[in-house]
């Protein structure tokens, strides 16, 4: 283990730590995109530079200003003082706690590989292109139509809801006009009067 | 500790973390982005495995990463969008307060 690598870990665990601790919503998003940033960092200090420069532009360009919208779209009026954890919180953090304990020991505990880091892995961006339009080329045409379809379906479900409220609310737009047509009219018309 | 254990080690905590905030925050956005930090702590999973496994050269480690971060995006997106309809709908994110079926 180098020493970047224990840096950059230090830094995105407490970032991600800070991303789901406090408070404040906006605050939480910028902590993520530190978290993600340093998840690059890793990535980058691994020897995978295509992933990492795809993780920052998926995540830290795309994801991060995805949830900033949703934070600012949804941001309520509750009063600010408000629990926010849920009631049952501590059992959640045990089960998080049983869960790394759990993940921790077996990977202490397993059969231990070589000590010394073997050579960066030859992974330019031509191996990758090439192993992407050879063996890979069905889950790429399936990411393909896999994206298409969450991008048509996440207009839909963000689009405005046709439910009986909203269509009663658009009857009354339609009915508007023509109720308050004739007396526009006749005042356009006793004005035309007065002038002529 | 040989440095494939360090990274594991790390992804095992993230994923901790992302598994603590997405079952305890109320907010339901909070609890996507817990959802977020565990698929990125199976990234970082592949990779490493993928950096120090006996054969880096077959690139499927990478492979399965990039395919992961397409469908996180996807998820991310549809996710962030039920939210903002549920939102619409009874005019909160927390999740505690979303609890009628046929609202």
């Amino acid at each position: 283990m180098s020493l970047p690598f224990i840096i950059i870990a230090v830094v995105t665990l407490f970032a991600a730590a800070a991303a789901m601790s406090l408070r404040n919503l906006v605050h939480c998003a910028l902590s993520l995109v530190v978290a993600l940033a340093g998840l690059a960092a890793i990535y980058l200090n691994l020897g995978a530079q295509f992933v990492g420069f795809a993780q920052i532009l998926v995540y830290v360009g795309a994801v991060a200003i995805l949830i900033v919208f949703a934070v600012l779209l949804t941001r309520s009026d509750a009063p600010p003082n408000q629990a926010v954890v849920a009631p049952g919180w501590a059992s959640g953090i045990v089960v998080a706690a049983v869960v790394f304990a759990t993940l921790g020991w077996a990977v202490l505990h397993s059969a231990e590989g070589p000590r010394e880091t073997p050579p960066v892995p030859e992974a330019t961006v031509k191996n990758i292109g090439d192993a992407l339009m050879t063996n890979y080329v069905l889950p790429l045409e399936v990411i393909g139509l896999l994206l298409t379809a969450a991008l048509i379906g996440a207009v839909i479900i963000a689009m405005k809801e046709e439910s009986p409220s909203s269509n009663r609310s658009r009857d009354d737009e339609a009915s508007q006009p023509t109720k308050s047509g004739p007396p526009h009219v006749g005042s356009y018309e006793t004005g035309k009067g007065g002038v002529s | 500790m040989t440095p494939l254990q360090g990274c594991l080690l790390v992804s095992a905590l993230l994923f901790a973390i992302g598994l603590a905030g997405a079952v305890t925050r109320r907010n339901a956005i909070l609890a996507l982005v817990g959802i977020e930090l565990m698929l990125n702590a199976a990234n970082l999973n592949f990779i490493a495995f993928w950096r120090f496994g006996p054969h880096p050269e077959a690139l499927s480690g990478l492979m399965i990463v990039i395919f992961s971060i397409a469908i996180a995006a996807a998820e991310a997106a549809v996710g962030l969008a039920l939210i903002i309809a549920i939102y619409r709908h009874y005019q909160t994110a927390n999740l505690d307060e979303i609890n009628n079926l046929k609202g």
